[in-house]
């Protein structure tokens, strides 16, 4: 199908489009690069009165070192971050996940603010600014906030900005102590959304494990960050033989639903077994084999 | 309220004036006569419409004519001409890399910019770069042994 009448307008300074999209009166749409949000106003499932063109903003695409973090320009793209030497050396999960984000032409246009605002349950962008613990800095009206990623989320295709706030920056805290980690997902097809996925990084001291992340995505309306999982495996001696016993006590924190393509009980199955693989790579990076 | 937009396609100069909800897709098609672009899906599953936008494949039905103010773009009329195919389309031809050939534009232009960002060592890897590009002959084998065909080339290997 093709889109519903709207206007358009694309701002030179993040100022204007807040401004643009506050006088709107909520029923303007923002677009980055518009790979979520194009299907949408082709299919008129969303039928804005004006779109707000972020991508003539300068400054706003960029991938830099600050000291302990790495600082994402809200329009960086998707094929940016894939082969950024940067994200490879300090954001290496990050690095592992961007192939599965949908497809090279996806990825040429989609920005990692779009995908974070657009907040799909199952996409690779949202999931990492969890996974990381991220912070998401955004601009309004009023001024300028910080939200952390855990609270962005609200629920499946929603998040925590008001009308008029605009994604402009995400800061990505690196793990330095961390030495392992993994990053697994399951699609339909290679670039589709995932039917589950997780990401797992272990920081080891004196042989036990002292710090881990796990995040999942595809198996709760938002990605999750499974801190109880973390909790259990900090200070036990991991190993390989851990992964089995980490598998399920991921499983027993997520309560995946029936949908279109697949059962709960597959999800939940298949989340168990990406788990396992997912663990034991982690563990087997802390030892220093390249899988 | 339509506005004017400047493009260039192939090298040549463009300018119109259009509404903002016109696809780019549309703008290539019908407003300058492109027809070698093709419409599938219009939601970004197909990548029939794929073409290229300042050196990057991009769905031209995902993205807004209005959008491409200012921008270089490419369609599969670009690549070479009937009597002097480019080294991917002559691959294509060569191992038979098309059957009704409506995918093929879409292949084509994914394929160009495959082969500029990845190594493509294996088959599976130029799989993997077109999950994005749909032929419903399920013509794949050929698609995929053209595109390895030209990997040679690039690489200076012959297969």
């Amino acid at each position: 199908m093709k889109p519903a009448a709207f206007d358009y307008v694309a701002p030179s300074s993040l100022e204007a489009a807040v401004a643009a999209l506050a006088a709107a009166d909520g029923d303007g749409k923002v677009m980055a690069g518009g790979q979520s949000l194009m299907p949408l106003l082709n299919f008129r499932m969303a039928r804005p009165s004006l779109i707000v063109d972020l991508t003539r903003i300068p400054g706003l695409s960029f991938i830099e070192r600050r000291a302990d973090t790495i600082a994402i320009g809200a329009l960086t793209r998707h094929a940016e971050l894939e082969f950024s030497e940067l994200v490879a050396k300090h954001l290496p999960v990050m690095a592992a996940a961007m192939p599965h984000v949908a497809h090279l032409a996806i990825r040429n246009r989609g920005t990692i603010g779009g995908s974070l605002s657009h907040a799909d349950p199952a996409a690779e962008l949202p999931m990492l600014a969890v996974f990381y613990d991220a912070t998401i800095r955004v601009q309004g009206p009023d001024g300028r906030r910080d939200i952390a990623a855990e609270d962005f989320f609200v629920s499946a295709l929603a998040n925590c900005l008001e009308p008029e706030e605009i994604v402009f920056e995400i800061e990505f805290p690196v793990l330095t102590s961390h030495t392992g980690w993994a990053f697994e997902e399951v699609a339909r097809r290679f670039g589709d959304f995932a039917l589950a996925c997780i990401a797992v990084s272990l920081g080891l001291r004196e042989g036990r494990i002292a710090d881990a992340r796990v995040a999942v995505m595809g198996v709760a309306d938002t990605p999750r960050r499974l801190r109880e999982v973390e909790a259990s495996l900090r200070g036990t001696e991991g190993g390989p033989d851990a992964a089995t016993k980490f598998a399920s006590a991921v499983r027993a924190c997520l309560s995946p639903t029936d949908d279109i393509h697949v059962s709960a009980e597959y999800r939940k199955s298949l989340i168990g077994s990406l788990a396992e693989k997912a663990f034991a790579t982690a563990w087997a990076r802390t030892a220093g084999v390249r899988p | 309220m339509k506005m004017d937009i400047a493009v260039t396609v192939n090298g040549r100069k463009y300018q119109a004036r259009v509404e903002p909800r016109l696809l780019l897709s549309d703008f290539l098609r019908d407003t300058i006569g492109l027809t070698g672009t093709h419409v599938g899906c219009e939601h970004g599953v197909c990548g029939a419409c794929t073409i290229l936008v300042n050196g990057d494949s991009v769905r031209s039905c995902l993205t807004l004519a209005v959008s491409a103010d200012g921008m270089d773009i490419v369609t599969v009329e670009g690549l070479g001409t009937p009597d002097q195919l480019n080294a991917l389309q002559n691959e294509f031809r060569d191992k038979h890399g098309l059957q009704c050939g409506f995918c093929t534009p879409g292949m084509l232009m994914t394929g160009m910019d495959l082969l500029k960002k990845y190594p493509l060592a294996s088959d599976d890897e130029i799989r993997e770069g077109l999950s994005g590009n749909l032929c419903r002959c399920t013509g794949y084998q050929n698609i995929v042994a053209a595109i390895r065909a030209a990997v040679g080339l690039r690489d200076g290997s012959v297969r």
